[in-house]
């Protein structure tokens, strides 16, 4: 009998080591293939958007779902190497002690129901806290295309003054490395580059407050809003391809995007004042009212088209100021003189109105105008009420979008959109070209980012689309992808190295990748 | 006495499971040396889960069985699609019987049972791709069953009583595919029940052709565990205001607030109907049963949280056979040998294979022996090896923004049983 439990202890302990096993387990080497590329030592170059920014911030999670770390991670199943990524402090995502690098913005209840809204806490990441690379993940937020190879982007000193950037500060191996430096320094085997976004992404997003630099080829003289020339993009854009293909004869490049294509200029429209709102409708006649004097001189001046009236059945179009306009603002207050006004009203009016009108549907809003439209203007009451205009006067002259022209940082003009594209169609002629000089793989975020924008992108749970907020495409920032927008662009880029190098790495499940943070709170 | 104490210390641990959906066919080792056949045979206390009718049939006047199986039991998945794969890490199972009967005259014996027929005990790992679906369920029901036999003539008895069933779950799974707290840690909901009882019965025939070939039939009713006082916990998710957050302001709590609340749920434990016939030839005995396992009783696992917040989860099982086969040889007065097979028919619908019960399809291999120790007591041994197919499936019918969202792959079940016992007869 001892003998029998003895060997029924030991065939127990034998059936512990019995596991279910597949006949084509996933983990046996060869399941999964790179074909001929190799991808043991893959290396990403570029901006915010490989960083895996989003919601306004880099944080710790959205960098754990960057699209190079999303393919990484894939071709880890296909026998690819290590991922190291220049991880933030945690998942606040702002810089300690650099109040212009707040923290992520996240879903939360508000005044007016649920928003996109900063965490509050005090974030922990310190910049100067140099980090120990090397890094796979070279994506740096903020950077345009010349500041890949710009010596000084990554000096500590450099910060403050503006001429570095605290995300490659930490990042950098020393602090007159440069961007393509540490890249190819690594000596991938593969890469993504994908640069130039900011080049014109940072005059669109300011509503075109910067310059067009086209013709000025020097970058160290251009203004942080300013949309760079095609040629200084072409230059240094070749070179790191360059470099890049010196090390590793494989990769992709991806093209600039329309800037139309994200929420950030496509969630406001244009008219956007609803008589149905309480606090506006109820003031259509009135307001209507009193700008009939101001009608009348824009007829008088022959610029009738400038003239400016709100529907009370329909949703008007909110007064914007047009730089691109000619500046009328004299003869506006000459002709409200002799009609009548008083001096100081009419000069005023006069300048309020010079280069206002009504926008049109060619016209884009930036995703922060929401927060301003039909609000007053402080900053206007004050200035006109130190000019002695009674308080409430002063207040009824100063409601953004109506009475108070949106100023220039919160429209993108037709004229403004023309330069960015003009610039962009630039960029992206070189970007195929050097894809197809280089027999790279060209990824075209061009056409997939308007895919997303119009049909959207089916996955199975839904429709993946640009809708701000909903569309779970884009980060509440309304520029950035969501980390399920991240998981998009990986799975076309895995597809696109899997028909080209023979490859055979899995693509990722969108559905498992998380859209918008929601929160019960900010704090 | 002692054996029964050894016993007692297992009925604390986990009852555990596994088998079609959560039956854990493990009643005896006898039996399950042979199968898991028994409804005709009579042979010792094991008949008083098998067939309560053959009892008054046993020789001596006190008849005790009792044993424990120690359940081995993993799930491998995977999704080359996208590069998946997870594999269970369950805990053993310790699935337990103790019978006894007594006779209390020639034609009336009376008997007590304790059994673990149902239980499940399944733990993915965390936040594993599936973790929408389940991390981890723990199932427990333990039957208790005071019964009669009473032989109605020299053919033909019959046998039954109530049953009092207590039962335990603990079932823990995230919120969704993706929310998380601000720190990234998925979301997840933990229901918590234990204490959760209900009646039922069940009865037997057994008719006796000759000493040597019998034939019975045994019904156990079904008994359905209603959970109401258990315990939800909410743990990160995004929301430690304590209300409930309405992001899209139509008025339906999105995201529910961390902390404690309380659910209704409740799990059906099928009805099971088995026929069969033992037939006695010298030192060799063959058993046949059939039995039918009415799995349509779980149409869903819906869970009702006191927050308003409810969780739906079809199953729509379909009722399920098993077709059972055992072979007794006895060697000499201190060997008995036992062989067996049962094809054990999956009671999941193609679409609901959900991973918390994840079985297709089984062919079952079993053996063991019995060794006599004295003319009273005698040790019984048995293995069951459950063969599975690897299957591709999928559960279908998860919902994400009102759509199903299927969830599949390949699965590879494996189940290693073995089981330890005696019988004592006096």
């Amino acid at each position: 009998m001892k003998t029998s439990i003895k060997y029924l202890a030991i065939l127990s302990i034998a059936l512990i080591a019995c596991e279910p096993e597949l006949e084509k387990p996933i983990t046996d080497e060869g399941f999964y293939s790179t074909g001929n590329a190799d991808l043991s030592n893959f290396v990403a170059v570029g901006n915010s958007l490989t960083a895996g920014y989003g919601d306004g911030a880099l944080y710790i999670n959205g960098q754990e779902n960057s699209f190079p770390n999303i393919m990484a991670g894939q071709f880890a199943l296909a026998g690819g190497g290590t991922f190291n990524q220049p991880l933030m402090a945690d998942n606040l995502g702002g810089f300690t002690g650099l109040e212009s690098f707040p923290n992520r913005f996240v879903l939360a209840p508000g005044e007016d129901g649920a928003g996109p809204q900063r965490l509050q806490s005090e974030p922990s990441t310190d910049f100067m806290n140099i980090l120990n690379g090397p890094f796979n993940n070279m994506g740096v937020p903020g950077a345009k295309s010349f500041h890949l190879g710009l010596v000084g982007y990554g000096a500590t000193a450099g910060v403050s003054a503006g001429t570095a950037n605290p995300y490659f500060v930490r990042m950098a191996s020393v602090p007159d490395a440069t961007v393509i430096g540490d890249a190819v320094a690594q000596q991938p085997t593969f890469f993504t580059l994908w640069i130039g976004n900011n080049d014109i992404l940072s005059f669109a997003t300011s509503g075109g407050v910067g310059v067009d630099q086209t013709g000025n080829l020097d970058p160290k003289t251009y203004g942080s809003n300013d949309i760079t020339d095609p040629n200084v993009f072409a230059s240094v854009y070749g070179g790191y391809v360059q470099a890049l293909t010196a090390a590793s004869p494989d990769g992709i490049l991806v093209n600039i995007p329309d800037v139309t294509s994200i929420p950030y200029f496509t969630t406001v429209p244009f008219a956007a004042l609803n008589p149905a709102n309480p606090d506006f409708g109820p003031q259509i006649p009135v307001l209507n009212e009193t700008l009939t004097p101001l009608n009348q001189a824009f007829a008088a001046l022959g610029v009738p088209e400038r003239s400016i009236t709100f529907s009370q059945t329909a949703a008007s179009a909110v007064v914007i100021k047009d730089e691109s306009m000619s500046d009328i603002s004299a003869q506006l207050t000459q002709v409200l003189i002799a009609g009548g006004l008083d001096a100081p009203t009419a000069t005023i009016l006069g300048q309020q109105f010079g280069q206002a009108r009504q926008a049109n549907v060619e016209d884009l809003l930036v995703l922060p105008s929401s927060s301003v439209i039909g609000e007053p203007n402080m900053a206007r009451i004050e200035q006109l009420t130190s000019l002695g205009v009674p308080q409430t006067f002063a207040e009824q002259l100063s409601v953004n979008g109506v009475t108070f022209p949106l100023e220039d940082q919160f429209t993108l003009t037709a004229s403004e959109q023309a330069m960015v594209k003009t610039a962009q169609e630039a960029y992206n002629k070189t970007i195929a070209g050097l894809a197809a000089a280089n027999d790279l793989i060209l990824l075209d975020a061009k056409t997939i980012l308007n895919q997303l924008a119009t049909t959207g992108i089916p996955y199975d749970s839904g429709t993946l689309t640009s809708q701000f907020v909903t569309g779970g495409a884009f980060s509440l920032d309304g520029v950035h992808p969501t980390p399920r927008g991240y998981a998009y662009l990986a799975n076309l880029m895995i597809q696109k190295i899997n028909a080209k190098y023979d490859a055979e790495v899995p693509v990722v499940n969108l559905g498992d990748y998380r859209t918008v943070q929601v929160s019960g709170s900010v704090n | 006495m002692k054996k029964l104490v050894f016993l007692s210390f297992f009925m604390l641990s986990a009852a555990t499971v596994f088998a079609g959906g959560y039956r854990v066919a493990l009643q005896g080792q006898r039996a399950l040396a042979m199968g898991h056949t028994g409804v005709a045979y009579v042979n010792s206390a094991e008949l008083a889960f098998f067939n309560p009718a053959g009892l008054v049939y046993l020789e001596r006047q006190l008849n005790v069985s009792a044993g424990v199986s120690g359940v081995f039991s993993d799930v491998t998945w995977q999704n080359d699609m996208f590069g998946q794969n997870a594999q269970t890490d369950s805990p053993m199972g310790t699935p337990f019987y103790i019978y006894g009967s007594y006779a209390v005259n020639d034609w009336l014996s009376v008997g007590l049972a304790a059994y673990t027929p149902y239980g499940s005990s399944v733990d993915w790992p965390t936040d594993w791709e599936g973790s929408h679906l389940v991390n981890n369920i723990d199932l427990k029901a333990i039957f208790i069953q005071p019964m009669a036999s009473i032989k109605i003539s020299d053919k033909f008895s019959v046998g039954g009583g109530p049953i009092f069933v207590t039962g335990s779950v603990n079932f823990n799974r995230n919120a969704n595919r993706t929310l998380t707290d601000l720190d990234g840690n998925r979301s997840s909901v933990t229901v918590d029940d234990s204490g959760v009882t209900n009646w039922g019965w069940s009865v037997g025939t057994m008719f006796s052709f000759t000493d040597n070939f019998r034939i019975g039939a045994h019904y156990r009713s079904e008994i359905i565990l209603d959970s109401k006082d258990g315990t939800a916990t909410y743990a990160n998710f995004p929301n430690d205001t304590g209300q409930p957050l309405d992001v899209n302001g139509d008025g339906v709590p999105d995201v529910p607030a961390n902390g404690e609340t309380g659910f209704e749920a409740s799990l059906p434990l099928p009805a099971e109907m088995t026929v069969g016939l033992s037939y006695n030839c010298e030192k060799w005995t063959f058993n046949f049963d059939y039995t039918r396992t009415f799995w349509d009783v779980y149409d869903n696992l819906d869970i009702k949280f006191d927050n308003g917040l409810e969780s739906l989860n079809p199953r729509n099982y379909k009722n399920s056979s098993q077709y059972k086969f055992g072979l007794q040889y006895v060697a000499n007065e201190m060997i008995e040998l036992r062989a067996g097979y049962y094809f054990d028919q999956s009671p999941v619908r193609e679409g609901y294979f959900a991973p918390e019960t994840p079985r297709n399809d089984a062919n079952g291999f079993t053996g063991g022996l019995s060794f006599n120790v004295s003319d009273r007591f005698a040790i019984d041994a048995s293995f069951l090896y459950l063969r599975f197919k690897e299957v591709d499936a999928s559960y279908d019918y998860y919902q994400e923004n009102g759509q199903n969202t299927p969830f599949g792959g390949t699965y590879k079940s494996s189940a290693f049983v073995p089981g330890l016992g005696i019988t004592y007869k006096l």
